[in-house]
């Protein structure tokens, strides 16, 4: 083993400096180049920063689309999803409560109107995204809310799908806090 | 949803078409022939002169293991001292506090060991100093240390009697130069233009649209998710890993990270074909590999697909799937991939919480983690179906009455007691490990740990027992993902998971290459028509046989206590 214990020392040195160091200060001056500059890409309107482009905010003003719920409540200091099982009868309860609570904030509609990804909580606790059914869910209540249209609102939510990648792969999305700051603007 | 279903099967090819290719690159390296990176050539010999080391003189089996060993307690200790002393060092603008000495323990021996068993959130249980220096540099040479391993093994299969088996140190080295290093930047590049944060720029405080005010964390994160995906530690930068949407910011990265983490193992599989000159077998091996990760991936995706029964139940809309603990912008079909990929690949990083899965999913990752040789980590998944093939053959050589023989080896006595005590090992460690902490909740609720044991489960009933199965599962795989909902920062799961990981990631190592180094000082007898030929499809079938029996004798009472159990209450 002796023989060993000196060339692994200072190999493990050399691979420190070469790993750990000049690694990642290489991709942190590549990172200089991208949107964002390596910083995490921000949105501002009107000149003031209101958010990172993929992290989630929390919406529970009524004249806003809705996001999903979330374990850390949107604090991205952290990240957590519920870590509930699929039979646990509190988290269940949950779901259901999570219902009732969409449907008494949107009347008129059914409940086989709300996607399952309005009453779960989404695994980082971040998800900046619903689908295009979930923002359509809410149409009604923002332009009620708004006192605007609702097909100002409809022609909005078209312009802000984003489309499965290359237009074949995933899913379809919204991502909630662009699709708000369009809302904003309206006025 | 078909486009979801679309987007896993052009997953898969893009990552066979690219494994083909990098496995003749990496065959090529190791027989030291041309390559693209003959570059880097002259900084390998820079490297090996000032640490003293003589690349030609070469190592037995035994020689090799000790260099493994050496290094690696170097390691350990080193990294231990980093996270016990984290919170007084620089490179820490969020200010987080040192570890405690039990779960520096546990973090140290975890990514030592390639595996990524988190005990903490990175958000605040690291600082950037250690995310680096520990995390990422063990990240790279603990990847390159399976591979290592497994070149030894390629080494020791070539038709040459000899007990020379090549310069660990040499191999190890350019495991790191020639394939880790050059692809990682290539991948945190991509990622850092999608999005993931690379600078060294503390949290950052914002006012949201609401007017509510958050922080947000990051970091240099790039390019350690860029190694973490490639060496299969899997180990993330923030607590929730790749559900992160700074750390997978979109289904594009997704993919990235996803053909990242599938690469080296299946690229190793071709190599040993380049390598040995022997392509069919390297076919049949694959063949039986990806019929393993079908058998794991179909019910996951169906049952994900289809959702929770009891949501349903409620009225809504699930066309979505299953969506607890999953992201939107993957969706239901690429988390499930993902979720047995990073299962069957000792990965462990995730892009949904694997705890909210449906009860079918949880049985079969953990299955992908029990059998852990469907492709399996760097280097180390193909040690571990050496091992089951060493036992197929051994027991199709009694079927059939021939001598049990591989690659022109006799296999005795000698190599299938190392064989068996391997492949036993690993369900002695996880059922074990599950029997005690269920014992220690049931007889010592109230012990006075951090988390006491009657707090530990964050679910009920059976799904609780799964908790626990698949801590233990996962340390003993090396894998390192978990059933987050776990109360698992305390000494008793920082003790004896770490001790599991450390007999969990050493032995299956050094057995495989113990019973290739016997095998190649014994005479190479040609093959014949009396030989039992090992590259057909009855014998890889053979194989899959052995693997799927031994994980179903060991662990089907435990699996029916846990997901089992939990499927037929929640759809009846």
């Amino acid at each position: 083993m002796k023989t060993y214990i000196l060339p692994s020392l200072k190999l493990t040195v050399v691979l420190i400096i070469i790993c750990a160091a000049m690694y990642p200060l290489l991709i942190a001056g590549v990172a200089k180049m991208t949107p964002g500059g390596g910083d995490g890409v921000t949105i501002s309107l009107d000149g003031k920063v209101v958010g990172f482009e993929n992290i989630g905010q929390k919406f529970t003003d009524a004249k806003y689309f809705w996001g999903r719920p979330s374990a850390v409540d949107y604090n991205a200091s952290g990240s957590c999803g519920s870590n509930k099982g699929p039979s646990n009868p509190d988290y269940l309860a949950v779901v259901q409560a999570r219902i009732d609570t969409f449907m008494v904030h949107h009347p008129g509609i059914s409940k086989s109107q709300i996607p399952a990804e309005m009453v779960t909580a989404s695994g980082s606790g971040l998800d900046p995204n619903i689908s295009v059914n979930a923002a359509k869910v809410q149409v009604k209540r923002v332009a009620t809310n708004r006192s605007i249209s609702e097909a100002i609102l409809n022609e909005l939510i078209v312009e802000c799908t984003e489309t499965a990648f290359l237009g074949l792969l995933g899913p379809e999305k919204i991502n909630v806090l662009k699709l708000n700051i369009k809302l904003d603007q309206l006025k | 949803m078909n486009s979801e279903i679309t987007g896993v099967i052009v997953m898969f090819i893009i990552t066979v078409l690219l494994a083909i290719p990098l496995g003749k690159y990496i065959a090529d390296v190791f027989k030291g022939e041309k390559t693209i990176l003959d570059f880097m050539a002259p900084v390998e010999r820079f490297v090996y002169r000032i640490c003293d080391i003589d690349i030609t003189k070469e190592m037995n089996w035994k020689q090799h293991m000790l260099a493994m060993l050496a290094m690696n307690m170097l390691w350990f200790v080193y990294a231990f001292v980093m996270l016990i002393s984290q919170g007084s060092l620089f490179l820490n603008p969020d200010g987080n506090p040192s570890m405690t000495p039990d779960l520096s323990f546990n973090t140290a021996i975890s990514f030592m060991v390639n595996c990524n068993l988190q005990h903490y959130s990175g958000e605040s249980g690291l600082t950037y100093l250690t995310q680096l220096a520990v995390i990422t540099f063990l990240q790279f040479v603990s990847a390159a240390t399976g591979i290592a391993a497994l070149i030894v093994v390629f080494n020791a299969m070539r038709e040459k009697v000899t007990d020379q088996l090549g310069n660990f140190f040499d191999i190890f080295t350019k495991t790191i130069t020639r394939i880790l290093l050059p692809i990682s930047i290539i991948i945190a590049i991509i990622l850092a233009f999608n999005g993931s944060p690379a600078s060294f720029e503390g949290k950052d405080t914002i006012t949201t649209l609401q007017g509510d005010t958050v922080q947000v964390s990051r970091g240099p994160a790039a390019g350690m998710i860029a190694i973490k995906h490639l060496g299969t530690n899997g180990g993330g930068w923030f607590g929730v890993n790749s559900a992160h949407p700074l750390e997978n910011p979109n289904y594009f990265t997704n993919m990235v990270e996803m053909i990242a983490q599938v690469l080296i193992p299946l690229a190793m599989i071709f190599a040993l074909g380049y390598f040995l000159n022997r392509k069919r077998l390297s076919w049949i091996i694959f063949g039986v590999m990806t019929a393993g990760m079908l058998t794991f991936l179909i019910p996951t995706m169906v049952s994900e697909i289809n959702g929770n029964p009891a949501i349903s139940e409620m009225g809504i809309d699930q066309r979505s799937g299953s969506m607890e603990g999953k992201e939107v912008r993957f969706g239901a079909a690429a988390s499930a991939y993902w979720s047995i990929v990073t299962t069957i690949i000792s990965t462990g990083s995730v892009n949904s919480m694997h705890d909210s899965s449906m009860p079918v999913s949880g049985a079969m990752q953990m299955l992908g983690m029990m059998t852990n040789a469907f492709y399996g980590g760097c280097g180390v998944g193909i040690l571990n179906y050496y091992v089951f093939i060493i036992i197929a053959v051994f027991i199709s050589g009694l079927m059939v009455g021939r001598t049990p023989e591989f690659l022109g080896r006799k296999i005795e006595a000698r190599e299938m007691k190392i064989a068996s005590i391997v492949a036993l090992l690993h369900p002695f460690l996880i059922l074990s490990g599950t029997a005690l902490a269920s014992w220690t909740i049931v007889n010592h609720p109230d012990a006075n740990w951090s988390v006491h044991p009657s707090n530990w489960l964050n679910n009920p009933g059976y799904h609780g027992f799964s908790e626990m199965l698949y801590e233990f599962t996962s340390a003993a795989a090396n894998n390192g993902s978990g059933f987050e909902g776990l109360g698992d920062n305390n000494i008793f799961w920082n003790i004896t998971t770490g001790l599991v990981l450390i007999f969990g990631r050493f032995l299956p190592i050094i057995g495989p290459v113990a019973i290739a180094g016997i095998l190649a000082r014994k005479k190479y007898i040609p093959e014949s028509s009396g030989t039992l030929r090992t590259d057909t499809a009855t014998f890889g079938f053979m194989t899959y046989a052995v693997i799927m029996i031994l994980a179903a004798l060991a662990f089907f009472p435990a699996l029916a206590l846990g997901p089992l159990a939990e499927y037929f209450s929640l759809y009846n």
